[in-house]
Parts: structure tokens; sequence; C-alpha cells
């Protein structure tokens, strides 16, 4: 019966044992280098919450790729250091000493991660908008974003479901007989000025969708029968897309919008071009 | 050997008839390797999905097999995108470690003749198979199959064909098919229970359990916790979609410019259960991985597992966080964002009895004496794995980078590695160590080590570069690369994963060969052809029905007695009396 297993030991086990520790070594290489190069980046961000969150990202990147190249080297080393040579395999049943101390510095590790992560979360979600923040709603539906803006009285207006009619151009549903909607500016572009907070409500008229802007670092899901908010401030003058993260059926794919982060002037223009046109 | 008087009235003798014996059996093994047949189909289909939607993200406007009309539509890449997850969780995932190899082994680890409830068992094998059916016949039901993914999110899938093809019937019969399996599991996660609990053989206490036993068991308890909430939450979908309830429907809903008739229901409340289900779903797919690793690393470093103890605490551990985390799915849902903070911080402590583990491992391997066998060579590749999606997913369970790398490839790349083709290394590791006790033959050493470093290299080549994708802003799901004008400059990535997905599969032929060559030509192989120390190695390869011959095992030791210094070999069987010990270091082949 031992047959087997000790025919296949005696062919020796050298040649696996350092192809694993080769290929886990050029793994670790590999990664590193893809990381070091920086050869995926995501874009510049744009906010001062985009930017705490790309250093949390540095800073677990620097711990969870610590810990990467350190237990895939250790297996290589183990796989190689221990591969059957004909020694006797020690009997340890373990090192209470060694577990405990392991637990703890993992814990420690990964639970200060988190900890730490929260001040990133905190700023963009725990801080009620400014008072002076601009509000904009966003409507998605498939698979269309459409922004509102309140127009001078700062009032959106009532919206009413059964008046949803994108064809003779309401396509929120708009309410003729609120007067807070008759100055209701209502496009397919996103337009901010730069350095002022905005507040965005997100809402949508049939299925879950997502809005994301990748150099702000906010996704945010826009859920039927909720209203959500987001804050921003950008901070850099450009055009940003929005894309649909969430799947919402066959035209998730092109869902898409733009963002236009502009100068206060060109901002104060757009609003004026734009209640003239509705 | 002394038998135990309980078990052994319990004997019973394989019957005659041809569709008893191997269609309608109520023999756990026979069972086991139904379930087993069942996911080496299923993950047929789902690799061959997984490959028309790779070629299309690359070649989209190419003629594909198997795709009505040729080209393939956004709704028919969806549909393949809902099918090849959902097929893969339940019908793989679920299926192989856990239902197969957890059938097949764990009476025969534990020492008993059968499972608790062997009709029942069977029972939970054919409502599985039905389940797969009715999952597969959605893909011949006009509209096709359903396009709202594995996850099923509502409005889009409880309103019927008005949100897209297939989520008229095609979504109806994969409801059905997910609520068929609900019953499946809860009901064989029952019997697994009952089995570990009443079933053991004398001796053989809870410390002495094989830890491939202990990760079944609290994968048992999992199951049963997490798919009666699924069961739960499919019934008031099925109400949503047909009895005009509005459990997750709000009101005010307009799609395609039609006003709905629902009102007050929650699309997040389907998320909460989904979720309370679906993530406990990953470590149903895992702990029998981790189990089987911890197992066979123990078996070819000729050592006792390191910290046996931790190990089994850590499976408990890593089963009961599980059910806490399930809102770092929900980060950016529009969940409290007070919420998401608590599900992050329990969510990067599962990190740690996660690193305890690897840990372990890696202490089992330090001072070994590693055979590299195949199975070993699957069970080092799967501790490779667990490393690289582990720490991956300490990002993801951050809300604030979540918020950035939220459904990108980012996260596709995360669960293939340390869900997906991890617990699929854990099968093949576990299929490699135990053909020779399933079939009486085995497997080609030569053509398993050839199938391992392809498939290994094969895996990083395609899941390693998904991450890269998601930091650049890759979105998942979508048919193609012209959503957004930055995706076009990610399509060489794709182009390379794709190649690498289709060398990764050609050499899964290469196990088929093996298997179904070995199944027929094989080697013969004796009761203990690894020099294991657990029972199944002290009955015949393939064991008899009743599984010990009638002569059913007393327990003397723990499961992973290698090299202990003094003994005249370097493994000592659970069931060998001590007095028998003197004896059996001359002649170890008696374990036969």
């Amino acid at each position: 019966m031992s047959s087997v297993a000790s025919r296949l030991k005696s062919r020796g086990t050298a040649s696996p044992a350092f192809l694993l520790a080769v290929f886990l070594v050029i793994l670790v290489a590999a990664t590193v280098y893809v990381f070091v190069a920086r050869l995926y980046p995501a874009p510049p961000p744009i906010s001062r919450d985009a930017v705490l969150v790309d250093r949390q990202y540095d800073l677990t990147l620097w711990v969870a790729g610590a810990a990467f190249v350190l237990a895939q080297l250790g297996l290589a080393w183990a796989v190689f250091r221990y591969r059957d040579c004909g020694q006797q395999a020690s009997h340890i049943r373990g090192n209470v000493a060694l577990e405990i101390l392991w637990t703890f510095v993992t814990l420690l590790a990964f639970v200060g991660l988190g900890i730490l992560g929260r001040n990133a979360w905190a700023g963009a979600r725990f801080t009620p908008s400014a008072p002076d923040a601009i509000q904009i709603e966003v409507t998605t539906n498939q698979f269309v974003y459409t922004f509102r803006y309140p127009g001078p009285d700062g009032k959106f207006g009532r919206l009413d479901p059964s008046l949803v009619s994108a064809p003779t151009g309401n396509p929120l549903g708009i309410d003729a007989n609120d007067p807070a909607g008759k100055d209701d500016i209502v496009v397919s572009e996103l337009t901010v000025p730069v350095n002022r907070p905005v507040e965005l409500l997100l809402r949508s008229q049939d299925v879950v969708h997502n809005f994301f802007v990748r150099e702000l670092r906010l996704q945010q899901d826009a859920v039927p029968g909720m209203l959500i908010p987001v804050n921003f401030t950008a901070e850099r003058i450009g055009t940003y897309e929005i894309v649909c993260t969430q799947l919402c059926g066959l035209g998730h794919y092109k869902m898409n919008g733009l963002l236009h982060v502009v100068p206060q002037s060109d901002y104060a223009a757009f609003l004026k071009r734009e209640a003239l046109v509705q | 050997m002394s038998s135990n008087p309980q078990v052994a009235d319990s004997v019973t003798h394989a019957p005659n008839s041809l569709l008893r014996r191997y269609v309608f059996s109520t023999d756990h093994k026979i069972i086991g390797l139904q379930y087993f047949f069942l996911a080496l189909a299923a993950v047929t289909i789902g690799v061959i999905l997984s490959l028309l939607m790779r070629f299309h993200l690359v070649w989209p406007a190419a003629h594909l097999p198997f795709i009505a009309g040729g080209i393939m539509t956004p709704e028919q890449y969806l549909a393949l995108v809902t099918m090849h997850g959902t097929i893969m969780v339940f019908f793989v995932l679920t299926t192989a470690p856990q239902s197969a190899f957890g059938n097949y082994f764990l009476p025969l680890q534990i020492g008993a003749p059968d499972m608790a409830f062997p009709r029942l068992n069977m029972f939970s094998f054919w409502l599985t198979f039905l389940a797969f059916v009715v999952m597969l016949s959605a893909f011949f039901v006009p509209g096709g199959a359903p396009i709202s993914g594995w996850t099923a999110y509502p409005p889009l899938s409880g309103l019927g064909e008005v949100t897209g093809p297939g989520e008229g019937i095609g979504q109806s019969l994969w409801v059905a098919s997910i609520l068929i399996f609900c019953v499946a599991s809860l009901l064989g996660s029952i019997n697994f229970l009952s089995t570990t609990i009443d079933m053991r053989a004398p001796g053989m206490t809870l410390t002495r359990m094989p830890l491939t036993v202990w990760a079944w068991f609290v994968t048992a308890i999992l199951s049963l916790l997490a798919f009666s909430v699924l069961f739960a939450g499919g019934i008031l979908l099925v109400l949503d979609r047909v009895a005009a309830t509005s459990f997750f429907l709000p009101a005010g809903l307009v799609v395609s410019g039609e006003v709905q008739t629902h009102g007050g229901g929650s699309p997040l409340l389907w998320q909460h259960l989904f979720w309370f289900f679906g993530h406990p779903e990953v470590y149903i797919a895992i702990l029998p991985g981790m189990g089987v690793v911890s197992h066979i690393l123990a078996n070819f470093s000729r050592k006792p597992v390191f910290g046996y103890r931790a190990m089994a605490f850590a499976l408990c551990a890593i089963g009961f966080l599980g059910f806490l985390v399930w809102g770092h799915h929900m980060f950016v849902s529009g969940m409290n964002p007070y919420s998401g903070l608590t599900f992050s911080l329990l969510t990067v402590s599962i990190g740690v009895p996660s690193a305890v583990k690897t840990f372990h491992w890696l202490g089992t391997l330090w001072g070994a004496k590693i055979q590299f066998h195949s199975p070993m060579l699957f069970a080092i590749g799967f501790v490779s794995f667990f490393v690289t999606g582990g720490l991956s997913g300490i990002f993801l369970a951050q809300p604030a980078i979540d918020t950035e790398l939220h459904a990108t490839y980012y996260v596709v790349g995360h669960f293939h590695i340390v869900m997906g083709v991890a617990a699929i290394f854990g099968i093949f590791a576990a299929t490699y160590y135990w053909f020779p006790k399933m079939f009486g033959r085995r497997m080609n050493e030569s053509l398993g080590k050839f199938h391992f470093w392809l498939t290994f290299a094969g895996v990083y080549c395609i899941f390693m570069p998904m991450h890269f994708v998601g930091i650049a802003g890759g979105i998942r799901r979508y048919a193609d690369a012209t959503g957004a004008t930055y995706l076009a400059a990610l399509q060489p990535l794709h182009q390379f994963m794709t190649i690498a997905a289709f060398v990764t599969a050609a050499a899964q032929l290469i196990f088929f060969y093996n298997f179904f060559r070995s199944l027929k030509k094989g080697e013969a192989a004796s009761a203990n052809p690894w020099n294991a120390t657990t029972l199944e190695w002290i009955t015949a390869s393939p064991p008899p029905s009743d599984n010990f011959g009638g002569r059913f095992p007393r327990v003397h030791r723990g499961p992973y007695e290698y090299s202990v210094p003094g003994a005249t070999q370097d493994f000592l069987p659970q069931h060998l009396a001590p007095e028998a010990l003197g004896s059996a270091n001359k002649e170890p082949n008696n374990a036969n």
C-alpha cells in the first residue's frame, strides 16, 4: 500500500517546490511593479473628500501590500525549504503565545484601518450640507439622468408621477399648478460652480440606478421611493463623466451623463440661459 | 476493532435494483456523487457562459455559438451575467464542497453508516436537481433568461417584463428555482447537523473530529440560517410579481412612461434580506474548502495541523461574524451611513480569524516534510488565493474606499479569487485527494500537476488584472466599453484576461480527461494510499454500502497524528487502540 506514496517520494519533490516558489515570487514582483509604477491609476481627485479617500486607500495599500508580500513569500519559502528531502517532519501542535500575538497584531492592523477609514467616510456622509450649498435634484430612469435646479425661488415644484411624459417635455412630471415649479430648470447635463458646496438629491423613477463620478470618488445609488442627499465641493474646473454602476436593465452599459465644473460667472450665465429656454 | 451496537443494527445492504442503487439511492456516497456530477455539469455550463461573456467584451461584433441571432445583444449579455453568477454560486460553490464531498465523507470521517436521514438526503438531491432544471429552462422561454443579476434587485426584478427582456417568465423561473434550492439546502443542512451531532463513532469527541467535519458542520449551521431568510425573501418577491403585493415596490414608480400601481414597499428591504443570505453564502462556499485544505496540508506535510483548536474556533468565528457583515454590500445603497461604519468595523474584524487560518496553514507547512502530490498543490494554491483575495477585501470593507471601487471590476476580481477560484481549488484538492477512495482508482499524477500549473497561473492572469481595471474605473456588468470614454483605454487588459480565460478553460480539459480516464483505467488504489490517519481510509476503496463492512470503528486519538516522536511509522490512524500500536508500527498495512 505504501508503494505508490514512497515511489513518488523517491522521484524527488525538488521541481514542484522550486516551481511553486518561483511562481509566487514572480506573482509578488509583478503585482508590486504594477502598483509602484502606477500603471492603472485612478484619475486625479477633484475634491477634498476625494483626497481623503485616496489617502485612506494609500494607507490600506501599504498595510495590505506588506501583508501580501510577506504571506506569499512566506508561502514560497515554506514550500521550498520544507520539501521532502527524506527528513523527519517536526511534530509541532501549535504555539499558543505566537497564535495569541498574531491574533492581536491582525486585530490591531485591520480594525485600526477600519477606524482610521472613518474620517474619509464621515467627511462625505456624516457632515450635513453647508447652508450655502446649491441644491440640485438628480432623477434617474432607464437609462437617463435628468437634473433639476430650483430656479430663483430656491424651491422645487411638486412632482406627480401621473404627469410624467418625456415626449411632451415633462420627464419629471412637474405639476404645472404648483407655482414653485414654474421657474424650475430641467436639464440633461449637470453644471456646478467650482469651489461651491453642492447638495445632490438623488431619486429614481423606476429601478435602482447609481450616480458615480470617479474624480469625486463619489458613488451613490438612486433608489425609487427614497430621496438620498450627497454632498461634494468640486475644486477643479473641467468636464467629468457620470456613470451608472447599478445594474438597471439592458441599457445599463450606456447610461451616462456629464458633470461640468465651471467658474462662478459661467454658472450664473448657465442659469440665466436655461431660465430663458424653459 | 470494537463495533458500535447502535449503528451495527442499522447496517444496510445495497439494494439490488439499478434504479434504487444509482438513481433513487439513499446511500450517502451515491448521493454525494450525484451532487458531484450535478456540480460538474453546472460548472461546465457556467464556464461556457463566462467564456461567451469574455469573448463578447473583447470582440463585440463577433458571431458566437449558442447566441440567438449570432451577435450578442446587451440583454443577452446580462442574461449570461445573471445565469453565470446564479449557476456558479448555487449549483457549483454550494453544491460541490458541501453537498457532494460533505455527503460522501462526513459519515465516513465520523465512523457512521450513513447520514441521519437517508431518504431526506435523497429528496434534497432530487430537489436540487429539479431546481437546476428549472433554472436552465429560463434560457428557453420567451424573453429569455433574467437580466437582473444573481442579486435580482427589485424593482428591476419585481415588476415583470416591463423592466426589460427576461424579466417576465425568465425571472419567474429564476425565483422558482431559487425557492426549490432553498428547501433542498435547508433539508440538507438539518441532515448534516443531526448526523454530526448524533452519529459520531465512540471516542469521536468534538476535538477529535477532522477539520473537514468541523467545516461541514459550521457550514450546515450557516445554510440553515441563511437559506431560510432567502426563502422568505424569495416568497415576498414572488408575491410582488404575481399577487400585486408591494413588499419591495414603492409608490410612484413610472416605468417606460407607465405608472405602476404598487405602493408602500422598500427596495432596500430585499437588499437586506438578500445579503443576509448572500454574505453567509460566501462562507458556505469557502468554509468546506478551508476544512479540506487544513486536512490535506497536514496529510502531505506529515505534520499535525498547527493549532487545531484555534482552527476549529476560527471556523466558528468566521461563521458567526459572517452573519453580521451583510451591510458591507450596501455601503452606497442609501443605507444610513452610520450603519455603514458599523458594518465596516465588523467586516474588518472577520479579517482576524481569516488571518489566523492563514497563519496556521503556514505554521503547518513550517518544519514539514512536504509531499507535492496533486491535492497538495491545489491546497497550497488555495492558500495563495485566500491570501490575495482576503487582502483585496480589506479595501472593500471600508466604505470610503468602497465608494470608489464598488461595482467595478475590482470587486469582480476580489470575489472570484477569494470565494470563486479558492473554493474551486478546494474542490479540485478534494477531488484529487479522495478520488482513490470514491472510485478505487488513482488519477494520473503528471496530468494532475500539469492541470494545476496551468490553472494556477491562468487564474492569476485572469483575475489580477481585473483588480487593475477596477481601480482605473472599469464598471462591471457593462455589455460593452462604449458607455464612458475612459473605458476604451482598458480594452488591452480585457483582451489579456479573455485570452487567459480561454487558456485556463482549455486546461480544464486535462482534468476532465484525467478524471474520466482514471475512472476506467486508473491504477488500482489501496484503502489508504496517502498514509492518512482519518476513518475514511480504514475501509475499502470504494467503501462498501454500509461504509465499514459491519465493523464500526472506535476512535482513540485526534485526527492529525503525523510524525509522532517515538512511533515507527509517521502516521497514527484514529481507530487504532493504543495497545494495538506496537504491532501497527511494525505492520502499517493492517489499517486495511
